[in-house]
């Protein structure tokens, strides 16, 4: 793999394509299958937030190595309206938007690693990071 | 893409084939209301064994489409969810409650044939 990959998202459309390359990159890495589902429905998840609160944004994809072992770290960036309480934003059934309010701490639970940083009128990071198992 | 949606007696089947875009599966949903009525249909199987991300917007809206075609008169059956496509709902906090699943096609016919027979319904 690339050391890294970006995926610009402008719609709906390149959600489908983020969560394919994510997966198509951890199968290259020899993750399970069930480990590339996760990697792709957490990546679903954060492209469309990006899609749906910014409107656009870009996702990231870089290999790690860490003792040897595999990784994918996925930076998910966009320069929308940010999220101005970020606890409550990531407490389970919290959401703004029409949704089922699982998005944001559903997806930590799919990862090893999950970092959101957000400043108001200046954008949102999501940083996720798997781990081959 | 469009969902190609078979008729089988009463019952409808929707397999879908390939990763849908959020517009698609709205298109998808619309496109199930309108035919459940035109078809006359009393079942609605939503095959979605190709599919290996189900998000929360794609449950959201197989949630929509199902309760919708059930207002049409219509039971839904969602059959076909990957093992890990489970295990990732499970993990993401997503359920399809109130809505029947089953294995494969053939459990998903057996079950609606079940429910048309226990209400008496035509044959």
């Amino acid at each position: 793999m690339a050391a890294e990959v970006k995926i610009s998202i402008e719609s709906e459309l390149d959600i489908v394509t983020a969560r394919q390359k994510g997966r198509e990159l951890a199968a290259g890495l020899g993750f399970s299958g069930t480990d590339q589902t996760l990697l792709a429905t957490a990546i679903s998840e954060v492209a469309r937030n990006i899609v749906s609160y910014a409107g656009r944004g870009e996702i990231v994809f870089t290999s790690l190595n860490e003792d040897g072992r595999p990784g994918i770290m996925v930076v998910a960036q966009d320069q929308g309206p940010g999220i101005s309480n970020v606890e409550q934003a990531m407490r389970d059934g919290y959401s703004t938007g029409n949704s089922l309010g699982v998005g944001l701490p559903g997806t930590r639970r799919l990862v090893d690693d999950f970092a959101l940083a957000s400043t108001p009128g200046v954008g949102t990071t999501v940083t996720l990071k798997k781990w081959r198992r | 893409m469009p969902v190609p949606i078979l008729k089988q007696g009463d019952v409808l089947i929707a397999s879908i084939q390939a990763a849908l875009s959020d517009r698609d599966l709205v298109e998808f949903r619309d496109d199930v209301a309108t035919r459940v009525g035109s078809l006359r249909a009393r079942g609605l199987i939503i095959d979605v064994t190709a599919l290996d991300v189900l998000d929360s917007f794609a449950t959201r809206t197989l949630r929509g489409i199902a309760y919708t075609a059930k207002l049409r008169g219509a039971n839904t059956v969602v059959v076909g969810i990957q093992p890990d496509v489970a295990f990732a709902m499970v993990e993401l906090g997503l359920s399809l409650e109130g809505i029947a699943t089953a294995l494969d096609l053939e459990e998903g016919l057996a079950l609606l044939s079940q429910r048309s027979g226990q209400r008496g319904g035509r044959s």
